[in-house]
């Protein structure tokens, strides 16, 4: 059984469709990205599948369950990390961490101790003095410290340090480990990369590309830098390559993926001197389907 | 498990956190009306000794100007000490426990919704409709407790005319109209995206419920029953003591929270029913001069400070005729007052009206500029100061708006003297005199503003002294007859070196002097504030907390209500005043012969 299904999700405010047909599976012991520019429809899929906003359309199941009748049931194995934490300006960070768990169930005080420690985060100051990254650790740790199934995370690290992401990711890959889900919205593309096994993209509340890391990228270009023994020709007219930088013998290009081996073979007659061969980041993913739509929305085609 | 059990799960936790949250606000609340009732409830008897005395104020309260403000009246002879503090205190009362409802309200119902609390708590395991379970539990409990310590204190007062049934009908009348207007700001919490907006139409219809009765009580008693504060008035508790407008306002709130309830039931968490008006795209030309985004940032806290004092300043000089009839009566003290100053009774009590005023006008000079003090503390000033504009240019734009604040309040006391004055009497007083005598304040209030921006610049911290001086001057002014104050102390005050214009001539030395001095204290307060800036930061680290507290304290009435709130109103109602200037005049009269 999946730990989350959401099927044909649409969302509307008045006229304004936020969501429209968005689909995921989560299934147990998967990190999941999501990812998307501001407004794109991230927070609103998480609260609905919070049960605090109502669909318009579809059906969203956690556990098995419905989001918004069973939201109780369901909040029982759930932790959440909003996007914007305010906290109670008159409690200490400790007093709202164990408030929190208290609601959840039982208060784990080990779990909680070491993750303050590791979240290095000054339980006894009031909330009102807390920074933004010391308001998101309160928020961090009463999620982590929580027995929960499915971690949702809505851009969870947006004011912390680096030293802190990467604490924060070993979080993550720990409750993986423990086989929890974790459902992580960002749109911090570098996070998502390391973390998530798999991402959706998200652009105007539709889903634009899901998938493993692996097929998102077997979909589109290698990043490539030659240096040859001799000047290389011959290259602009093979398939698959595109905006072809030459300089005497160094040569650079970008390539389809699966016109790999047809370059190389072609390549290794002049002589290979050196060759860095840069797999494409998530922000090449997102650019792409971000210039890909910009274009037919122009009405100017690629190819 | 059924769905209907789960709605309310977790209430009773949240319960608690919310009224922890809240708890000093409720004390103080719950403390500060529970004191003024029970204060004044026992200042009256003495107040009023004779059956003269209480057919003065009888008759007083029966002049039109009277019923607008504090509801209809009754039969001139069947009132008695607890018929007056019933008619002159509830409705004012009444109006304190709406406000204190709709702010709590506003808070527990909207702004934590607003700042995203209510979102991390319903990702725990706790009913949809739990956090508003909780806050009307609060609600309850708030305003339930209100009405039992209310009726009890009352009650154990055994005050003459205040059995234990009128005093319960009392505590009730809070009660019940206390929750009535807490569901209406449910409501509009439901109908609003923001806070703001819903306590602001919360406000309104207080405001409107407050205009409409008071034309209703005038003219005609069906259009008072439109409003709820209608209702309040008519329960005559301490006369005929009617239970049903109690009833009224508890139905009245049961339907307005159930639709409140159903409304947030249905409705997406973060949004409202109305949308929000959209604001402008561009700045204003105004807006984009130094000077204009500091009026800008105080505009409403000016408007409504403004409306405050010109309506106080209607309700004293709506009086002024019915004093003058009254006092003439009283020979003694006429021929006592004319042989001693040469002045007409009138004059002098228009004179310390316009004292009060200016002091009251005061208030939002000084806060005007404490303003730069906690946009600095919120880091909302950086923007301008990591841009060409110097500390010293934005001290000066606060300074200059809050000149203008003061030109202003004056303005709206005399105006509203006048206009009051206008209306009732055959004779008026000239406008071109009640104008000068209070503009002839302004020296004064300058003054104070230049000890603001002194005390901003060399010492934040203690800002907050600048606030008690304005309480010594404020008791400078009310007691430095009755308590005989030596001169030393009352020459402390900056408002005794203010000529009375009505019946002296302008001492122009007072007031060059005065402007100097605040001329001299504003530069000064300038260059400290400009230079000291690491300084000063250090100052507010270590201070902030404890200050704001301070703060709270000393000044909560005023930076809450933004309107003069009913005590406000009450420490220097007409009433009292009047009643000190005769209770005065007697023991001098009484002395001297």
């Amino acid at each position: 059984m999946s730990m989350v299904e959401v099927k044909g999700l649409t969302k509307k405010f008045g006229n304004f469709t936020a969501l429209d047909h968005v689909d995921l599976t989560i299934e147990e012991g998967e990190i999941y990205g999501f990812i998307g520019p501001n407004g794109a429809g991230k927070s609103t899929t998480i609260r609905i599948m919070l049960g605090m906003l109502k669909p318009t359309e579809g059906e969203v199941k956690i556990f098995g369950k419905d989001a918004w009748k069973d939201a109780v049931e369901i909040h029982k194995r759930v932790a959440y990390v909003p996007g914007d934490v305010n906290l109670w300006p008159n409690l200490t960070g400790g007093e709202v961490i164990d408030l929190l768990l208290k609601m959840r169930g039982r208060v784990d005080a080990r779990k909680r101790d070491e993750l303050l420690e590791r979240f290095d985060l000054d339980p006894t100051k009031k909330c009102r003095t807390y920074s933004k990254g010391n308001r998101q650790k309160v928020a961090l740790v009463a999620a982590f410290a929580s027995d929960a199934d499915l971690y949702i995370l809505d851009e969870p690290t947006s004011g912390l340090d680096p030293l802190m992401e990467r604490i924060f990711q070993e979080c993550v890959r720990e409750v993986r480990d423990a086989g929890k889900s974790v459902f992580l919205s960002s749109h911090i593309l570098s996070e998502v990369e390391k973390l998530c096994e798999k991402v959706a993209i998200i652009r105007q509340g539709r889903i634009i590309d899901s998938g493993t890391l692996a097929d998102l990228r077997h979909l589109t270009r290698n990043h490539m830098t030659v240096e040859t023994k001799e000047p290389v020709h011959g290259l602009e007219n093979l398939k698959g390559v595109h905006h072809l930088v030459m300089e005497n013998l160094r040569i650079s290009f970008q390539v389809d993926t699966e016109e790999m081996d047809g370059v190389i073979r072609h390549l290794s007659q002049f002589g290979i001197q050196k060759l860095e061969c840069t797999p494409p980041t998530l922000e090449d993913l997102f650019l792409r389907h971000y210039e890909g739509s910009e274009r037919s929305a122009s009405g100017i085609g690629e190819e | 498990m059924t769905m209907k059990g789960q709605l309310a799960k977790g209430t009773f936790k949240i319960t608690k956190l919310i009224l922890r949250q809240d708890r000093f606000k409720i004390i103080v609340w719950l403390a500060g009306i529970l004191f003024t009732t029970l204060a004044t409830a026992l200042a009256y008897p003495p107040l009023y000794k004779t059956d003269e005395d209480v057919q003065a104020i009888a008759l007083t309260l029966q002049n039109p100007a009277m019923v607008a403000m504090l509801g209809p009246g009754y039969p001139p002879e069947d009132y008695n000490t607890a018929v007056i503090f019933g008619h002159e205190m509830l409705l004012f009362t009444v109006v304190a426990v709406a406000v204190m409802n709709i702010l709590m309200v506003g808070k527990t119902m909207r702004q934590d919704e607003d700042e995203g609390r209510i979102e991390l708590v319903r990702s725990l395991p706790v009913g949809r409709l739990a956090y508003l379970n909780a806050a009307a539990l609060e609600v309850f409990l708030v305003n339930g407790l209100l009405a039992l310590l209310t009726g009890f204190g009352l009650g154990a007062l055994d005050i003459s005319g205040m059995d234990w049934e009128s005093s319960f009908l009392y505590g009730c009348v809070f009660g019940a109209f206390g929750l009535a207007f807490a569901s209406v700001t449910a409501l509009f919490a439901q109908l609003m995206e923001t806070t703001r907006a819903a306590t602001m139409f919360s406000f309104a219809f207080l405001i409107v419920a407050y205009i409409i009765r008071a034309a209703g009580d005038v003219s005609n008693e069906m259009v008072s029953m439109i409003s709820p504060l209608g209702w309040a008035v008519r329960t005559e508790v301490f006369y005929s003591n009617d239970w049903r407008p109690v009833i009224f306002a508890l139905v009245f709130a049961a339907a307005a929270g159930v639709l409140a309830f159903y409304l947030n039931n249905i409705r997406d968490m973060g949004t409202g029913f109305l949308p929000e008006r959209k604001g402008r795209s561009r700045a204003s030309r105004f807006l984009q001069t130094l000077p204009g985004f500091v009026v800008r940032l105080e505009r409403t806290q000016i408007v409504s400070w403004g409306i405050g004092v010109f309506l106080l300043g209607a309700s004293y000089g709506s009086i002024v005729n019915d004093l003058e009839t009254y006092l003439q009566e009283l020979d003694y003290l006429q021929d006592f007052l004319n042989a001693d100053s040469g002045n007409s009774l009138l004059e002098q009590f228009l004179g310390l009206v316009l004292a009060i005023l200016s002091l009251i006008g005061s208030v939002p000079t000084v806060i005007v500029l404490f303003k730069l003090k906690s946009e600095e503390q919120k880091n909302r000033m950086e923007p301008f100061y990591s841009r060409p504009v110097s500390r010293y240019r934005m001290m000066a734009a606060f300074f200059g708006t809050a000149v203008g604040v003061s030109v202003l309040m004056q303005a709206m006391a005399a105006l509203g003297l006048w206009s009051a004055l206008y209306a009732t009497m055959e004779e008026p007083l000239a406008a071109v005199d009640l104008f000068r005598s209070a503009f002839v304040y302004l020296p004064a209030l300058w003054a104070l503003a230049g000890a603001a921006v002194l005390i901003i610049g060399f010492f934040p911290k203690a800002a907050n002294l600048l606030w008690l001086y304005l309480v010594y001057c404020f008791f400078v002014l009310y007691l430095k007859d009755l308590l005989d104050l030596p001169e030393w102390l009352t020459r402390l005050s900056v408002f005794e070196h203010i000529p009375d214009t009505l019946k002296e001539n302008i001492d122009w030395l007072s007031l060059t002097v005065l402007t100097a001095i605040a001329a001299v204290a504003a530069a000064a307060g300038d260059r400290l504030q400009a230079e000291g800036s690491g300084r000063l930061n250090i100052f507010r680290c270590a201070g902030s907390a404890g200050h704001r507290k301070g703060a709270g304290t000393i000044c909560a009435g005023w930076e809450k209500g933004k309107l003069p709130g009913p005590y406000g109103f009450r420490a220097v109602s007409p009433f009292s005043y009047m009643k000190s200037l005769l209770d005065a005049s007697q023991f001098t009269h009484g002395a001297g012969g």
